[in-house]
């Protein structure tokens, strides 16, 4: 309880407070704007939560994370494509496909360490890139259009009510927040973070940090899938693009913005990179130059400046001095 | 498929070899002295093709365009050391990363504001038009051999450089011990400008080369510096040696690949579909490589003796 009264949590409470209330505000103000801009924020930081898992407590610096939005987005495209549209079998093929890919990925990079981790999380993401581009029946650079939602086959549960997709995304939302705190304060979420702070400590303790460290890169994977999952239901389309490379970057940012291995942190940076990345495009034209279409003059220098000047991110800015090494 | 198309294709993998050596001596030099990981080389790619595509233009010279390429990506590479990156030696590579991403953004954007969007495309320079007769009767595009001729000149001078001369001993001093070096009376932080400048003229000059074939294009960095890092990866971080023969083997992979590939997809798909899923498929092959490499040795093929 005095957790939750310090200032980090008043500021955690009043974020999912005002997501919570978005729908009804904006019904409120019969606006349909803001309940969709806050949907796609959330599920980025559903994705942002699981990255955080393996790059905060991790310490594994996957660049290409945005593989599994792909890969769960892709998985309700495909069988959509095939009129397969109930949501369990979805949500089953989504589970499986990110667990197996996760699996070969983690296999494979998670025997590599430092930069060369960084690169061949990347090189194996564009990998599925290029795959996917290259199969025309779904789509190829075009993507793919989904012309029917995930059917859970629930009479009361439907996503193609506007307010029942807001909500289920919001308490997905909740449930990655609590598995990463229940992952974290475990006996295994100690291992990992042991690992990421000194391997060879904890090899040396007895743990087989490789196959900890695999298991937990799937986990991660499964979570930023389901993220797909809804993204895909949400925009009722799926393109390359949703796991290209640089969609990594800005997940990572999203997490870095936040506060690496906080639990409220990337849920932070993603509210606030989509609040900005709906703003700045909105900026108005200054003598004939139209700031707002070419708002990445603005945004790359901003997160250069966040690197070098606020390392700790938003998080940072709730903790007493001298509270965190 | 006759012999001299295969020699053809292997012609055009080694062209595209050379290209990744020009980026990958620059990236791996910068990581291996300043243990710095920098996304935003491609960037110095693209800006080199702009920069010298302008000047080609204005001019109608080619060689003047190389120079304005390299001369200005060049500058660049060190003002952009000098103003944003010198902080982020002390970080991890995680932040390196990232603030390069940044870096990234700001110049494709850039890029789009200065030169029209959809980029600038130079004319063939006339004096390397055309094919030239190789021995065994292989008819090849000149253009592409003086790529190839270029390439190797400038691995022989970047040997001669690193080897021979007093600079290349501060760079290995520096690579090897960044502390020691400083300890005898380097200056660290010039050393340091000067290698950014080399690898950022080096990644100029590869946008350059191959503007007259594939023109300067707002984000053409991004694709090309991926497969670099592949490059680099494969050779062992570090290494220029590495660097030099995994590129061959990368360009070697995508060059046939694209080819074979073709052939042996049209066996079972249609030729719509081969056509589509041939290009791709081949990019594909190098990052299977990669994975097969580092699956056995994750430290590259030829890991850096130091560290």
């Amino acid at each position: 309880m005095k957790q939750l009264m310090s200032a980090k949590g008043i500021f955690a409470i009043s974020v999912v407070l005002l997501c919570a209330l978005v729908p009804l505000i904006s019904a409120a103000l019969d606006n349909t704007y803001w309940p969709g801009v806050f949907m796609r924020a959330m599920i980025w930081a559903i994705a942002a939560i699981s990255l955080n898992l393996i790059l905060g407590y991790g310490g594994m610096v996957s660049f290409g994370h945005a593989l599994f939005l792909g890969v769960g987005g892709y998985a309700v495209g495909i069988l959509a494509y095939y009129e397969i549209d109930s949501g369990w079998i979805h949500l089953f093929a989504v589970l499986g496909s990110c667990a197996i890919i996760g699996l070969i990925v983690g296999a494979v990079s998670l025997r590599t360490r430092g930069v060369y981790f960084i690169m061949i999380t990347m090189a194996l993401s564009q990998m599925m890139y290029y795959l996917i581009i290259s199969i025309d029946e779904y789509g190829s650079d075009d993507g793919l259009v989904i012309y029917n939602r995930s059917d859970f086959g629930l009479s009361f549960f439907s996503l193609d009510n506007p307010n029942t997709l807001y909500y289920t995304i919001f308490f997905c939302m909740l449930g990655a927040l609590w598995l990463c705190a229940r992952i974290v304060g475990s006996r295994f979420g100690n291992v990992i973070r042991g690992a990421a702070s000194n391997e060879t400590r904890m090899q040396a303790m007895g743990f087989p940090t490789y196959r900890y460290r695999l298991t937990c890169f799937v986990i991660s994977g499964l979570i930023c899938g389901l993220a797909g999952m809804l993204s895909a239901n949400v925009e009722s389309f799926i393109s390359p693009d949703a796991l290209h490379w640089t969609k990594s970057g800005e997940l990572i940012f999203m997490v870095v913005l936040g506060g690496m291995a906080t639990l409220f942190g990337p849920v932070a940076g993603a509210l606030v990179f989509w609040l900005l990345s709906e703003f700045l495009p909105q900026l108005p034209e200054i003598n004939g130059f139209r700031l707002g279409e070419h708002w990445h003059l603005i945004f790359g220098p901003f997160l250069l400046l966040v690197i070098i000047f606020f390392r700790r991110g938003i998080a940072s800015l709730f903790e007493r001095e001298g509270a965190r090494p | 498929m006759d012999w001299v198309l295969i020699a053809e294709q292997t012609l055009n993998g080694v062209q595209l070899g050379i290209l990744l050596f020009l980026l990958a001596a620059g990236l791996t030099l910068t990581f291996g002295i300043m243990d710095f990981v920098n996304l935003a080389h491609g960037t110095m790619y693209m800006m080199g093709a702009f920069f010298g595509a302008t000047v080609m233009l204005a001019t109608k010279s080619y060689l003047l365009g190389i120079a304005a390429g390299v001369a200005g990506s060049m500058l660049l590479g060190c003002l952009v050391e000098r103003v944003a990156l010198r902080s982020l030696y002390e970080r991890n590579h995680l932040d390196q990363v990232l603030a390069t991403f940044g870096l990234i953004l700001f110049f494709n954007e850039l890029a789009q504001v200065i030169w029209p969007t959809d980029g600038l495309t130079v004319p063939f320079p006339t004096w390397l038009g055309g094919t030239v007769m190789l021995p065994l009767g292989i008819e090849y595009s000149k253009f592409r051999l003086a790529i190839i001729g270029a390439g190797l000149l400038v691995a022989l001078g970047l040997w001669l450089l690193v080897t021979k001369t007093r600079l290349g001993m501060l760079i290995r001093a520096g690579a090897s011990n960044r502390q020691m070096a400083g300890a005898l009376g380097v200056n660290i932080p010039l050393l340091f400008t000067i290698v950014f400048g080399v690898g950022a003229g080096l990644a100029g000059l590869a946008g350059m080369l191959i503007t007259p074939i594939l023109g300067a294009t707002a984000g053409m960095g991004e694709v090309i510096i991926i497969q670099t890092f592949v490059v680099i990866v494969i050779g062992g971080i570090g290494s220029v040696r590495g660097a030099f023969i995994a590129a061959i083997i990368t360009g070697l992979i995508i060059g046939l690949g694209r080819s074979f590939l073709d052939v042996l997809l049209l066996t079972f798909l249609s030729p719509n579909a081969a056509e589509s899923a041939g290009p791709a498929l081949s990019s594909m092959l190098i990052y299977i490589f990669m994975a097969v490499v580092l699956f056995f040795k994750p430290q590259g093929l030829f890991p850096p003796k130091s560290g």
